[in-house]
């Protein structure tokens, strides 16, 4: 390899916060000798949402994520909207005069942690894997297909990993093309592969996976506080608490019921999803299949799951980085960094072929 | 003559699923990079970044107190506060960027931080150059 003269980029000349969706390449700007300089500019720059596979939606740019269907989340919204605005309207004010101020303060604060993590629920990114890319996708399909036969021959659809002694299988996913890591699921609605799938919420309107199961947990945590907190408040008969009663008596037993299913889930280190399908059951077979992820312990479980990291976004990254504004610019810096002709051939980026 | 990089082969490191769902990558040595670099080499990186994927994940004191905040003020202080996570995440970010100075680059190689597949996998992207007249 010849000896080239390169010199460091600064990083930061390649990061722009405010960048538009498709651009020219920042990097034409020329705020250090040291950027480089396309020759041409055969490529337009795309966010990875932009190129996305999946079936999902994506606003501010990038930074909410929904679903393709929103579900019954406008219902669900409404609903806690109306019988709270009633209950603050109606309900307070002889509450207020008759008993004392810290009811609706502690409304208020129910009120508060329900609408927000609904919302975060909603519009958080679920824990999504980004697909694998055709390279990623021929070097699995390589280390298998070991025969050397010309014939195509799909990739077999399990493979066997040991998990604290157990055996787990990890199913081939077809359309993210990669074996799924242990817990991982591919949501058909969404049409996306998520970590630590529990279900799709169609009331939420979003899957509920690693990264926000925790904010699903006290959404529906704090949504049986506040629905049962409104049912204890109502202590006349008029319009308004009538709807309130009525919507707080059907409602309050299924979103106990739930919580309490989910508290049965985070204190035994368990998904819906594995829990449906009885993948840890002990009755199933001769031999005892317990949870391997379970650290059997009441409080360790409760605290990896709702303390425990909710990841990073893997797929969505709105602290820019942009399609191309990767290895192919870092490969640069140990090259000559001034006249890199950068086009969809020396761009090793997984999106970036997508992108053109 | 100006020098124009392509990448020439891709090397894949996989997920190592032995711990769970820990992030840990494999250290077995791939074959195709016998001839590019040292084997104890490769081996320190993948265990320094598996390592440094443990501390991310660890259940400790702090994270318990992040939790715990986080859950007081119904998850908005993540939108002020950087996590524990977030902040090994950067720390692996610039480990592997010296990592590329150092070692790999002079080599003709590349190593791509895994965050950017997803946590799939870890890749080398062997480097070619090839100069063009003009």
């Amino acid at each position: 390899m010849r000896d080239c003269e390169y010199q460091q980029i600064d990083p930061q000349t390649l990061t722009v916060p405010s960048v538009p969706a498709v651009a020219v390449p920042s990097i034409t700007s020329p705020t250090s000798s040291d950027v480089l300089r396309p020759q041409k500019s055969t490529h337009k720059l795309r966010r990875k949402w932009e190129v996305f596979p999946g079936r999902n939606r994506f606003y501010c740019d990038g930074r909410i994520i929904l679903a393709r269907q929103s579900g019954v989340l406008p219902l669900t919204l409404g609903l806690v909207l109306l019988t709270s605005g009633l209950f603050f309207i109606f309900d307070c004010p002889f509450l207020v005069e008759h008993l004392t101020r810290t009811i609706p303060a502690i409304g208020g604060i129910l009120f508060f942690f329900v609408v927000i993590s609904l919302l975060q629920t909603s519009f958080s990114d679920p824990g999504i894997l980004p697909r694998a890319t055709p390279d990623e996708a021929a070097d699995v399909e390589k280390h298998i297909d070991n025969s050397g036969s010309s014939t195509y021959r799909p990739p077999p659809r399990t493979k066997e990993v040991v998990i604290n002694d157990q055996v787990v299988k990890l199913k081939y996913c077809f359309t993210c093309k990669m074996f799924r890591p242990p817990r991982t699921s591919h949501c058909s609605l969404c049409d996306n592969c998520v970590e630590r799938f529990d279900h799709h919420c169609p009331w939420v309107g979003n899957c509920v996976g690693r990264r926000n199961y925790r904010f699903f947990y006290t959404f529906i945590l704090s949504l049986s506080f506040l629905t049962a907190f409104i049912f204890g408040c109502i202590s006349s008969l008029t319009y308004s608490t009538v709807v309130e009663l009525v919507i707080c008596f059907f409602s309050v037993w299924s979103i106990l019921g739930l919580s309490g299913f989910h508290t049965y889930l985070v204190a035994s280190n368990l998904t819906t999803n594995e829990d449906i399908k009885g993948s840890w059951s002990t009755k199933r077979g001769v031999e005892e299949s317990g949870n391997p992820y379970s650290y059997n312990s009441i409080i360790s479980n409760c605290c990896a799951v709702l303390c425990g990291n909710g990841g990073t976004k893997l797929l969505i990254s709105f602290i820019v980085q942009l399609c191309m504004a990767l290895p192919s610019i870092d490969c640069c810096k140990y090259y000559d960094n001034k006249s890199v002709e950068v086009n969809s051939e020396n761009c090793p980026l997984p999106f970036f072929s997508e992108c053109m | 003559m100006r020098q124009q990089p392509s990448i020439a082969a891709k090397v894949f490191i996989q997920r190592d699923y032995a711990s769970g769902t820990m992030c840990q990558f494999q250290t077995k040595f791939p074959p195709e990079l016998e001839n590019r670099i040292d084997k104890q080499q490769f081996e320190e990186t993948v265990r320094t970044l598996n390592n440094l994927y443990m501390e991310a994940e660890k259940l400790g004191g702090q994270s318990y107190l992040e939790g715990c905040l986080a859950c007081l003020t119904a998850y908005t202080i993540f939108l002020c506060m950087e996590t524990h996570y977030e902040k090994v995440l950067k720390k692996i970010a610039k480990y592997i960027q010296e990592q590329n100075d150092k070692i790999y680059a002079p080599r003709g190689l590349l190593l791509t931080d895994p965050i950017e597949r997803g946590l799939r996998v870890v890749s080398f992207l062997e480097k070619e150059m090839h100069s063009v007249c003009q």
